[in-house]
């Protein structure tokens, strides 16, 4: 059923006339222009597509729209504040934690989910919380020293 | 621009003009007001598999100072777009912050047979170094005349040009060509510098594309938007030779915003937005006749050893009989290697705008140039009125040199007379895959018995890159699982331009191989392919990481080699080798699944 679906994205609230049934990564990737998630899968099999809704990591190509009215989604484009890259963004970077960087979009997303849940994570409980998030290019490795290096970061225990 | 601090990758966003005016183009380059360009020379047979066309040139220098490259190469991951760039600011004099890339982009960048995994800084870049030192003898030139003393006197240091006898005599490359426009031809006779007086290579440096691919900025081919445009879902056939029997288009036509498209055995349905155009597909109903292949992924072998075309052979050299003569211990083995899929995280994608006799495309390839030929034959256009733009690419390994989505995309954008997209989906990319064998070297073995340490090791010379990978492995003997613990690799790369970026590349390439000696295995039943998305085939996981430790050996004497596949190739051996090491039982069948470990076991 078309409707007018208005939530929050990245800190500015928006309208979408849509069909409601429609996938939140589509009407991301092509209404509203946000191409920062990616489709991998379209099964919810990779992480590719991960955004953030109310702060909870979600699949974009298993969430409804209307299942984000009237709250907030973020992206990795909101993830940068007046210019300054989130901990991760810079970890990411530090760490060359990418290669083909079609991944990374939702790595970090889901990331961001993971350290809001548990700030202090060991190796394994990154690698537990990480694992349903795929990376043909094989970055693991730098990927968990990255959200390791952000999640210190974000606890003021180290100077970036 | 908020990226001005990295050298980063820019595509010129238009589409029209692609026949450009002499002064077009020297806009378009930036030399209106001044610069120094390098081109390919024209039919230089030593570099270049077909003359490129009159204006492809290598490098500019603008009268900004900043430094252009052009490639035809593409930025897949394997980071060329960094190392390419720290190859030419050596060269230059210049900091790597100086330096922009433009990849990929037929119409702009020297023709270029294709970028395949690991060789583009072997190949190109020595000529990459080449036209840079060329650009570099210009400019001492011109300084020389400036302060009318001997161009020996004068060196390049930031992108400035100094009087080694006279420090404060300096003139900035900047002042050097402004108002000036220096056009020249590779020419081959100047020397680019030895690798000791490399600054900018050998170091640590992030990747240059770091930063866009962390905030979303980075575009891929599937983020390009046109106004207008339309994103086509393709009917496919349920098996590779099936043939279609009827279909209903009728229903589907009806549907609001859907346009379908039929040309021969071209079969779209076209929307403004992809997942209503797929909702639509998925309701046409098609009858299809399925051919009667009969093998599949285990009958594969005794298929190809009955029927099959004769074995082929990949490399030739040497004497097996004198060999196994000389040899301490021979051993004979048949070894099964299944078909793996490249499975990159970003599926074929192209976007294609055609006006009148002109066609734009943006494609996700490793092979612009390739695209470029396909879209001019299947449109009846002429080469130089087809510009393929390459972003950004998701992934290829190899996977993404055919363009058949290219070809589909500028299809339909003529049909449909509006720019449209083909992005296929994951299904779509497991069952056009070029699926290939796993691992070129699984057979190397070394006679010891096992130690029950789990330990293997193994070696490879991949063309000029020399490895050795080992490995350990724990062996669960009830569940036939194997972890691997801990995998150290040791390449020699000749000179390396980016240490971080070839420890980047080996750690893939192991992680990949990880998959292909484990678990990866395409399962496929006549032409239906049973793998159709990551939940049957499954990738490396964050779970399967091993400590990775990789060794480089310094070897500025030789140039730069590849690296990324040679680790890949040897990574089926040194697992098979700890597994033998381990619990005692050799595996001649890759992957190494827990049920082929727990058969093995029990024989
Ligand atoms: S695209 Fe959503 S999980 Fe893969
Ligand atoms: S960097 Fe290519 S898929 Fe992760």
């Amino acid at each position: 059923m078309k409707a007018s679906i208005q939530f929050k994205l990245n800190d500015k609230p928006v309208t979408v006339v849509a069909d409601d049934g429609r996938p939140l990564l589509w009407v991301l990737r092509t209404d509203l222009g946000v191409t920062g998630p990616k489709y991998g899968c379209g099964e919810g099999v990779c992480g590719a597509c991960t955004v953030l809704v109310d702060g909870q990591a979600v699949l974009a190509c298993q969430t409804g729209v209307k299942e984000v009215i009237g709250k907030e989604v973020v992206t990795i484009e909101g993830l940068e504040k007046n210019g300054t890259l989130h901990p991760l963004q810079k970890a990411f970077i530090k760490h060359d934690a990418l290669q083909c960087g079609f991944c990374a979009s939702g790595m970090i997303m889901k990331a961001h989910s993971l350290l809001s849940e548990n700030p202090t994570p060991s190796r394994q409980e990154i690698i537990e919380g990480m694992d349903e998030n795929l990376c043909r290019c094989g970055a693991h490795k730098r990927i968990i020293l990255a959200i390791d290096t952000a999640a210190q970061d974000m606890r003021g225990e180290r100077k970036s | 621009m908020k990226n001005k601090e990295t050298a980063r990758q820019s595509f010129p966003p238009t589409a029209s003009s692609l026949k450009l005016s002499r002064r077009e183009f020297l806009k378009r380059m930036g030399l209106l007001g001044g610069g120094v360009v390098v081109y390919v020379s024209v039919g230089d047979p030593s570099s270049w598999a077909q003359p490129p066309t009159d204006f492809n040139a290598f490098l500019r220098i603008g009268a900004d100072g900043r430094v252009i490259c052009f490639s035809g190469k593409i930025e897949m991951g394997q980071g060329v777009v960094t190392s390419l760039a720290q190859m030419l600011a050596d060269e230059l004099g210049v900091p790597l912050t100086s330096v922009d890339m433009v990849l990929g982009d037929t119409l702009l960048c020297p023709y270029d047979r294709g970028t395949f995994g690991s060789l583009s800084t072997k190949y190109f870049g020595a000529t990459l170094r080449q036209a840079a030192a060329e650009a570099r003898a210009v400019l001492i030139q011109m300084a020389a005349a400036r302060f009318a003393v001997a161009p020996e006197r004068l060196s390049v240091r930031d992108g400035q040009i100094i009087d080694s006898q006279n420090t404060n005599r300096k003139v900035t490359y900047a002042q050097l060509t402004r108002g000036k426009r220096i056009e020249r031809h590779l020419t081959h006779r100047v020397s680019p510098l030895p690798a000791s007086r490399h600054t900018v290579s050998g170091r640590a440096t992030g990747r240059t594309d770091a930063r866009q691919k962390v905030t979303g900025e980075a575009r891929y081919a599937g983020d390009i938007r046109l106004p207008d445009m339309l994103y086509a879902k393709i009917l496919r056939p349920p098996a590779h030779g099936a043939t279609l029997k009827s279909i209903n288009l009728e229903d589907v036509g009806k549907v609001d915003g859907v346009k379908v498209i039929r040309d021969g055995d071209l079969i779209a349905v076209l929307h403004p937005y992809p997942d209503e155009a797929q909702k639509a597909l998925d309701q046409v109903q098609a009858e299809w006749d399925l051919p009667d292949a009969k093998v599949d992924n285990r009958t594969i072998f005794e298929h190809l050893l009955h029927s099959g075309p004769s074995e082929e052979i990949a490399a030739d050299s040497g004497d097996i009989a004198k060999g196994k003569k000389m040899a301490a211990q021979n051993f004979d083995s048949t070894y099964l290697n299944h078909y793996v899929a490249h499975a990159p995280m970003e599926p074929h994608t192209a976007l294609a705008h055609v006006e009148g006799q002109k066609a734009t495309v943006w494609a996700s390839t490793q092979t612009p140039f390739g695209a470029r030929e396909d879209v001019a034959r299947t449109l009846g256009l002429a080469s130089r009125d087809v510009r393929v733009i390459t972003p950004f690419v998701g992934g290829g390994f190899g996977g993404k040199t055919r363009n058949q989505q290219v070809i589909e995309a500028a299809r339909l954008a003529t049909l449909a007379g509006k720019p449209v997209q083909v992005a296929w989906t994951r299904q779509e990319e497991f069952f056009y895959d070029t699926f290939r064998p796993a691992a070129a070297k699984f057979g190397h073995r070394f006679a010891k018995t096992p130690t029950g340490k789990g330990l293997g090791l193994a070696c490879t010379d991949y063309k000029g890159t020399y490895v050795a990978t080992m490995a350990e492995v724990e062996v669960d003997k009830k569940t036939g699982h194997v972890q691997v613990a801990r995998v150290v690799c040791a390449h020699d790369l000749g000179e390396v331009i980016n240490p971080e970026g070839a420890r980047l590349q080996i750690e893939g390439g192991i992680t990949m191989g990880l998959g292909y000696a484990l678990r990866e295995e395409i399962r496929f039943k006549g032409g239906r392919i049973l793998d159709a998305n990551f939940d049957t085939y499954e990738l490396p996981r964050f779970s399967w990481l091993p400590q990775i430790e990789t060794i480089l050996v310094d070897n500025p004497a030789m140039a730069p080699q590849g690296c990324g596949e040679p680790a890949i190739t040897t990574m089926g051996a040194v697992i098979a080798n700890a597994v033998y090491d381990a619990v005692g039982v050799r595996l001649f069948e890759l992957p190494m699944t827990p049920q082929r470990i727990k058969a093995a076991l029990k024989l």
